[in-house]
Parts: C-alpha cells; structure tokens; sequence
C-alpha cells in the first residue's frame, strides 16, 4: 500500500527537523527507485524508516541542508540514481568522476556521451602564504587510493578537504538481480577487513526480509569469526599508528600478533580473511574439537604477549609525544555526525550495535565496550587496545559454551518478496544493510552503507590546525575505509 | 622497552624459512628467490603497490609480506613509496574506470625496464565485480601484465612464489 505524498513528505520534514535539533542519528540515506530513503536512530534498538517519492522533477527535499552528515550520501543518490536533493547545499558530484559509460546507474540509467572530465573544483582557502598540497589517488603506502587536498600555512593544515569515489566498483548496481548467493559473494568484497561484518550483515538483512531465522549455533559461529576479524584489524591498526609515528618495533609485534590471528582463523575455517563462510539462514563452515583448541591457543598466546605491548606503548614517551593531543575530534561533533566504531567510543559517543541493537550472540554474553573522551590519537588507540582484550574475551566465551547443533536453516531462505535490515557492529563501526527482494526472491535492491561514511567527513575536522606531518597519524587513527565507502 | 628489546635479543627470530625450521614450502620459496633475485636483477629489487579498485583484502595480505614470518626485505625484495624507484607494479583489484588513469599514469612513470604483476582475482579479469559500468576489466586491459598472483586474496606465500615466478622468468 503506498503512503500519499502529503503525509511522507510531513514525515520526511520531520524526521529532518529530529535529525537538525539532536533527537535522532542518521543510520543512512539512499534511494530507491523514485523513493528516496532514509532511516534514523532515535535511542531504541528499532530503527526508524522513512520514504519520500520524488516530485515530477525527480526531487526530493534534502536533508543535507541543515544536517550536514547527509550532505555526501545525497551527492552518491544524485550521481547514482539521478535524484535531486532540493536546496542541497553542495551539488557537485561525488562517486561520479565523469569516466562511466552511463550515467545514473541505479536510476534510469542513460550512455554518456564522450566528453573529456571535468576538473573538480576543490573548496578554497585564501589569504597571504596559503599553499596546496595534493595527495594521491596513488599513495606512497600500500593503502587504497582517493585523494586529500591540504591548504597549508606552512607546516600547519588550514583545510583539507577530500576527494573520494576512484575504487568505486558499483557493487550496488551488481547486486540488483542477483541472487542470494551472489549477494553474498559481493557483500563479503565490500570492504575486505570487514568481510565478516559485511557478510552478518547481509545474511541477517535477507533472514529479516525472508523470515528465516539462523540456528542458534550458526549465530554463534558467526559472532566467532566476527570478534577473529576485530582482534586481527585492532592488532594491525595498533601497529599501523605507532609505525607512522616511526616506531617500528610496535609494528613488529603488533604484526606478529596479527599473522598467528589469520592462521588461526584459516585453519578454523578455511580463509584467512573468513570471506565467503556465511550465507542467509547459516553459515557455511563448522568447527570441530581440534579448531576449537587452535583459537584458543591464539588467544592464548596473544594474552600472554599484549600486556608487554601495551607497557611498551604506555612507557615510551617519543611516541605518547606524537599521539597524545594529536588529532582531537570533538565530542558534540561525533554526536552530531553519529560516528560510530572506534573513533566515536574514543570521543565519548557511547554506542556499540552489539549491544545497543542486540543480536545474537551477543544477548547471551557478556562484553564492555571501552569509552574514553579525550578524542585524540592517544585514546583511539587506548579503546583499540581494550577492545582487543574484550573481543578475547568474547572468543574464550564463545569456544566455552558454542551450542550443538544445525548451521543452515532447513528451509532455504529464498522465494520470498520482502524487505530486511541489519545493524552489525564491525571493526570500524555499525555497518547497516538494507534489502528489498523481488517476488522471484532475488534482490532488488540492496544498499550497504559502511560505518566510513559518517568518519570521511571528521576526518577533516580533526586535521585542521595539526601539521601536515602528523597527518597520517590521524589518518591511520581514523582507518576509515575507501573501497567501503566508493562502494 | 628494555625488556622487549632484550626478548627481541635472545629470543630465535618468528621469522620462518631459511631450510632448518618452519614451513617447507616457504623455505623452498625462499632460497629461489633469493637465488633468482642475485642472478637477474643484483640484490635487490623495488616494489611500488598501486590499488587501482581493490576490496582492500589484497592490501592485508600484502602487508603480510612485511610482517615478521615472511619478511621479504631479507631477500632485497622492497616496497618503495614512488613508481619512479620501482622495478615492479604490483598491481591490486579491478581497474576501476575512476582509477584508469591514475594507474596508467603510474605505469608510465615507472622507469624501464619493468614489469607488473597482477595480484589477485580481481586483477586477472576483473572478478566479482566484472561486469560492473564502473570497472575496465582486469589489469591486462590497462597496463600489460607480466604475470598474475593467484587468490583472492593471494595468500602471502603465493605472493612469494609469484615474485620468484618472475625473476625466474627474466632470466631465462
């Protein structure tokens, strides 16, 4: 049944005045079909949806004019599906670099014709002694491409604006159609480090679209693998900041930590990163007696070298130099921006999906996701740290009492019109997926937002008034991702 | 500090290889890139990795490379942060239509003589996200392509063996 225009639009208003005055959080914006979507936090562990149809012009009131943490995902609807934000306060676009062959790819989607692209015009700063500094899409690490626009003043960061959208693959396009196993091979490519996310996130989605539950053990396994991949990525990350702070002995171990990780979890299941080991209504792998004692070793074994790490960091005064105060991202702006992850937890935004929108197995454990408010390098790595010891503890919990039973649902999840949404805390943030199945229970449409979208932006505030020098020390704090992001 | 220096001192290397300890396969790897490596191109070689769309799975696992089980650098083989010091591309991902130039660009200033590698099953053909508006193909249908690391991701020591796959090649 459709909702008249008048009323979605009154809804719409709404939800965007909640979003202005800091009653709700934005959890995404997307568009569908000629409806443009958007669903909120509002303190409960429902998530609250809303639609506005576009007008004849293929326009919808924009939220990003008085909201700004929607600004970029209006410019990805506009580029990908060709709808208008009205009154958007920035119409440039942003996944569209001018290289497609077509135009609005998730809209009607129409051939370009040739035409050389044009030159993005970066925001300016001006005054005596500006200077730029124009970084990437090809870095000087093996990192992913996009590129940073410095203004400096000397050594000093007046504005860095960024440039992303160079490894988008259009997986968005590539999921309508497919069927649920293929959308969970792309899901699980979103964004490599967070596969496991990715792939829950996807599979609960179609379970909520299908009303088809996973089994008990399955959920389980599932929350395994997903605390594997946040100890593995939280190791690498703690490293990663102490080495762009030149201090490589952090990064040594930190590393070794991380490779006895990925060994471990490719000897439980059969691939190091876990990509491709769920499916909607299970998983697709089991653990046995012997793999069960292989993740405990590695927890083990990482318990018994961590403290002498985070000694090692604690006492080493050149590099508490480099962290401490470095990168400050302002408390009311995590809020506003309802970063999530890491970065929100380090600048006093105290939300976790796995608790504060519980799913299995988290009901049935227990954990204490870390807060700090400092906002700085410093405390990004301290929750980091933490996380990794709780995450540990959440394996040792999970080995300990891992039920019997089925890992695939006995009625296949398929064959079903429906819609589904999920809200999976991964190693970076909330990842949320939304889906719409069609009636012959392929996807329709399928819209995954990763937790990067609501970091970008902060990222940008957080290096104004450093130096350049530090800034890939923030940036590595930060981690956000691009591939998730480009999508 | 003091004391994980000193651990670092006395305690035997994580590092695997060199034939008496460890993984076999690897150690076998090893020695013949560090053979071929001497024979082809003196003692060293530079790597310069460009994304040009990747899941960033093929990024984890290069880093691998570097950490203290696989550590390349004892056998000359380096990441180096600008294609004008490389000898080799390493190449990861899809080559998206947004990243086409950029990888081109870097193809053409890497000085010759070169060669690229195409690390993972995006790379070869484009993978999962081949039929994709937003991507070209494969590395093959940008820049030419040496030889391919097979995987997806590879796993670290199939990025050895590809490294030793090439130096064989060259000197043949």
């Amino acid at each position: 049944m459709l909702t008249p225009n008048s009323l979605q639009s009154e809804a719409w208003s709404e939800a965007t005045r909640r979003l202005t005055s800091g009653e709700a959080r934005l959890v995404s914006l997307w568009a569908d079909g000629d409806d443009a979507r958007m669903a909120l936090f509002e303190g409960r562990p429902e998530i609250a949806f809303f639609r506005c149809s576009c007008d004849d012009q293929r326009s919808f009131p924009s939220v990003g004019a008085s909201h700004p943490p929607a600004i970029r995902l209006e410019r990805a609807i506009a580029d990908l599906n060709g709808l208008n934000p009205r009154g958007a306060p920035d119409s440039r676009p942003w996944l569209d670099h001018a290289r497609w062959p077509i135009r609005h790819p998730l809209g009607e989607a129409a051939a370009v014709e040739g035409g050389e692209p044009q030159r993005y015009p970066f925001l300016a700063a001006e005054g005596p002694g500006l200077h730029q500094i124009p970084v990437g899409p090809v870095h000087a690490g093996v990192i992913e491409p996009g590129h940073f626009r410095f203004h400096c003043s000397g050594e000093t960061v007046v504005r860095l604006e960024e440039r992303l959208g160079y490894v988008h693959k259009g997986i968005e396009r590539l999921m309508a159609g497919a069927d649920l196993a293929r959308g969970a091979e792309l899901a699980s490519r979103v964004s490599g480090d967070s596969s496991v996310a990715y792939q829950i996130a996807f599979a609960r989605a179609v379970e909520m679209a299908t009303g088809v539950a996973a089994p008990r053990r399955a959920a389980w396994l599932r929350g395994l693998m997903a605390e594997v991949e946040r100890v593995a990525n939280h190791l690498g990350d703690i490293g990663a900041i102490c080495n762009d702070a030149a201090f490589a002995l952090m990064h040594a171990h930190t590393g070794a930590l991380r490779e006895l990780v990925l060994r471990a979890a490719d000897h439980a299941f059969g691939h190091r990163l876990m990509m491709d080991r769920i499916l909607p209504g299970g998983v697709c792998v089991d653990i046995d007696r012997d793999k069960r004692e292989a993740l405990r070793e590695m927890t083990m074994a990482i318990r018994a070298k961590f403290p002498q790490l985070i000694e090692l960091y604690d006492n080493t005064a050149s590099l508490q130099d480099r962290t401490v105060g470095t990168g400050f991202l302002d408390p009311d702006l995590a809020l506003r921006f309802g970063c999530g992850g890491v970065i929100g937890r380090a600048s006093g935004r105290d939300f976790d999906a796995r608790r504060d929108h519980l799913y299995a197995p988290y009901d049935e454990l227990r954990f204490d996701p870390p807060l700090r408010r400092e906002g700085d390098v410093n405390a990004r790595v301290w929750v980091r740290i933490r996380e990794v010891e709780d995450s540990l503890r959440l394996i040792a919990q999970i080995l300990d009492r891992l039920p019997h039973g089925p890992i695939q649902a006995e009625t296949e999840p398929a064959g079903t019109a429906g819609e589904g949404w999920a809200l999976v805390e991964g190693f970076r943030g909330d990842v949320f997926v939304h889906v719409r199945l069609g009636e012959d229970g392929r996807i329709a449409r399928c819209h995954l937002r990763d937790p990067s979208w609501f970091q970008w932006p902060l990222l940008e505030a957080v290096i104004e008034g450093n130096i350049v020098a530090d800034f890939p020390l923030c940036n590595k704090s930060f981690n956000c991702s691009y591939s998730g992001h480009d999508l | 500090m003091r004391r994980t220096l000193l651990e670092g001192l006395l305690n035997r290397p994580l590092t695997e290889a060199p034939p008496r300890d460890g993984d076999a396969e690897l150690a076998a790897l090893a020695q013949e890139v560090e053979r071929a490596a001497a024979a082809s191109l003196g003692r060293s070689l530079s790597i310069r990795h460009v994304d040009a769309g990747s899941c960033n799975g093929c990024e984890l696992e290069i880093h691998a490379l570097n950490n203290a089980y696989y550590d390349v650098e004892r056998f000359g083989l380096h990441f180096v942060a600008s294609p004008r010091h490389a000898d080799v591309l390493l190449v990861t991902g899809p080559v998206t239509q947004n990243m086409r130039e950029a990888l081109e660009r870097t193809y053409a200033a890497t000085p010759a003589p070169k060669w690229v590698i195409a690390c993972g099953a995006c790379a070869k053909d484009g993978g999962v996200f081949r039929d994709s508006y937003a991507v070209v193909g494969g590395v093959g249908a940008v820049v030419p392509v040496d030889l391919y690391a097979p995987g997806c991701p590879p796993r670290p020591a199939t990025l050895l063996k590809a490294l030793l796959a090439l130096l064989a090649g060259r000197k043949a």
